[in-house]
């Protein structure tokens, strides 16, 4: 680069500068939201490594280095919570991932289209109601004496339960409901890649006499290969992320051991009945940092695999 | 050109619409149950147990629901979160995704990351929490609406959406005599109105199902919104005792709870006809590159 090339890149920069001025004026409330509410928390995780007091504040609260991790380690609670979000997050992978995929391709399938947008719209209906809510359902559905599945039960002669309040229920109830809260949402997207899919390769494999099924396996789901491939790595990077509201709204004492997830831990052990500020903040970093790790690492493949198609 | 279809074909489609009604029942069906228990009389599920369809129109839940002086305040309190919330949601977004739209604006790449790694990292709870109550904020409405009023990835869709207006559009604009913001509100704004429309409401629904905040920022009972309300009704096995002063009244608690799933669920099941393509095209723009 020349010199004069460059005193007029640096004029340039100042012209710039003066053109854009009220533009940072603009910015400013925004990063001052940023720095209060994202930057400062994230300057707050010191207390991770100190043995925080309310009384001493942040700063004066006396360091302990990596105490409280070890005391995470050690910590049968967290590391059951560990486990409970990882296999949670298993079931939802497993069986949340395919069905919303399934539920599209049979969508594109169908032939009168009002019946199928009616059914697209009323299917992510539940997207749009809270956990709350959407756990009140769970509750009456589920209620041994007005459920539905409680006179099921009675039907065939047996006597319905409290399901809420079994541990080996608790697991299934969370994935069938995130199924039913998000299914019709996820294939959206699924159904916004198959309408790009070659109308003439449908045509060709129609000559070709194949039929509803072989064109559903051999044209529309290649099609959209790259879309899923995309979304699974996305999901496999979310694997720490359990939905706190709908744990939250379902968990109780009889359903803990099964049910506590890392991010209801920490709510439980940070704001909740023990109050340890230093130790949720600690297994806060953890999950924070594992996350983070994990979100790059499945970008990174997913772009290697699909040419630059990750998030960023 | 029409396509015979074959045999197995047509059985196919058969099942396939039949499957996809099954789809709707499942989808509906909860609804279609909370609503029929609200409008039932209690010796209706008391007899019964479980009911297909209301024994006539009976409103005493939703009387019983209404007497229990949280719910109104509950009910203004939500209101009041979400339209606020909203409001000052979209003034930071918009504010933010304009200037990030901004191609030549010194410092671009840099802002953005400085928003966008917000979402791969936070802080946490504990902390967040912390700051919150640094601020005072502490049982305030501010506490359910400021701690989250951007959603980062809000702010990039919103961006990426002015970033497809013409700048052309500006630099005519400026010839005019038009000042940065007399081009926003005269031209910019005007032109994003759906863009505008769907993140709005991504936002409104956001606060009106949030019930994350308040469980972690209010104590006192009189600012709690309705879906805190509604959480403390259903995991209150004596709600009778919690709830009600007047122990005399004899509530079915299955239909009480009924109605106050209802009445916190209503808004947006009214709504959610009129605004759901606008949901859905949020999705289709909603890619994070750029």
């Amino acid at each position: 680069m020349t010199g004069s090339r460059l005193k007029s890149d640096k004029r340039h920069m100042s012209l710039r500068l003066k053109r854009y001025w009220p533009a940072y004026l603009i910015l400013l409330p925004v990063v001052v939201w940023y720095i209060i509410f994202c930057y400062m928390p994230m300057g707050g995780l010191v207390i991770a490594f100190k043995k925080y007091s309310v009384i001493c504040g942040i700063a004066a609260s006396p360091w302990v280095g990596l105490q409280n991790f070890e005391k995470l380690f050690k910590s049968g609670a967290f590391m059951n919570s560990v486990r409970n979000t990882l296999i949670i997050s298993g079931l939802n992978l497993l069986f949340g991932f395919p069905i919303p995929i399934i539920f599209a391709l049979l969508l594109n399938e169908m032939g009168c289209v009002r019946y199928k947008k009616v059914v697209q719209t009323v299917s992510y209906l539940p997207h749009f109601i809270s956990w709350s809510v959407a756990g009140g359902m769970i509750y009456m559905l589920l209620s041994p004496g007005t459920g539905v599945f409680g006179a099921v039960v009675r039907a065939m002669g047996g006597s319905p339960k409290n399901y809420l309040g079994i541990s080996a229920y608790f697991r299934p109830i969370v994935v069938i409901s995130a199924i039913w809260k998000h299914m019709g949402w996820s294939a959206i997207i699924y159904m916004a890649a198959i309408t790009s899919v070659d109308e003439e390769l449908y045509e060709a494999a129609r000559v070709d006499g194949a039929g509803r099924f072989s064109r559903m396996w051999h044209v529309t789901l290649p099609g959209i290969r790259s879309i899923i491939a995309i979304q699974l790595i996305l999901q496999v990077g979310q694997i720490l992320n359990v939905s706190f509201d709908q744990i939250f709204i379902l968990i109780n004492d009889l359903t803990q051991s099964v049910g506590e997830t890392i991010d209801y831990y920490i709510y439980r052990v940070g704001l909740g009945s023990s109050n340890n500020f230093s130790l949720g903040t600690a297994s806060g970093l953890l999950k924070s940092v594992i996350g983070l790790g994990l979100v790059v690492g499945t970008n990174t493949i997913s772009r290697r695999l699909t040419d630059g198609e990750g998030i960023w | 050109m029409k396509i015979r279809r074959t045999p197995g074909e047509r059985v196919f489609d058969w099942f396939n619409n039949i499957f996809m009604l099954l789809i709707l029942v499942v989808m509906l069906y909860p609804f279609w149950y909370v609503f029929v228990g609200s409008f039932s009389s209690v010796g209706h599920l008391i007899k019964n147990g479980f009911v297909l369809w209301p024994d006539g129109f009976h409103l005493d839940a939703y009387q019983q629901v209404f007497r229990n002086s949280l719910v109104p305040t509950a009910y203004v309190n939500t209101l009041i979160v979400t339209a606020g919330g909203t409001l000052i949601s979209m003034v930071l977004t918009i504010m933010g995704a304009y200037v990030l739209s901004l191609r030549q604006l010194p410092g671009r790449t840099g802002i953005t990351l400085f928003f966008v790694f917000t979402m791969l990292f936070n802080g946490g709870l504990v902390p967040t929490y912390l700051v919150v109550v640094q601020l005072g904020m502490i049982d305030h409405l501010w506490a359910l609406i400021l701690p989250g009023a951007i959603n980062t990835y809000n702010l990039i869709l919103m961006r990426n959406f002015f970033q497809s207006v013409p700048e052309a559009l500006y630099e005519a604009a400026s010839i005019d005599g038009e000042t940065m913001l007399g081009y926003v509100f005269h031209i910019l704004l005007p032109l994003s109105g759906a863009a505008i429309a769907t993140i709005a409401l991504f936002y409104a629904v956001a606060y009106w199902n949030d019930y994350f905040k308040s469980l972690i920022y209010i104590r006192s009972n009189r600012l709690w919104p309705m879906q805190t309300v509604l959480r403390q009704v259903l995991q209150t096995a004596q709600m009778n005792t919690l709830m009600y002063d007047d122990s005399a009244e004899s509530v079915a608690p299955e239909t009480l709870k009924d109605a106050m799933i209802m009445v916190t669920v209503v808004p947006i099941l009214v709504v959610y006809p009129f605004v759901q393509k606008y949901f859905v095209k949020g999705v289709m723009v909603g890619s994070l590159k750029g």
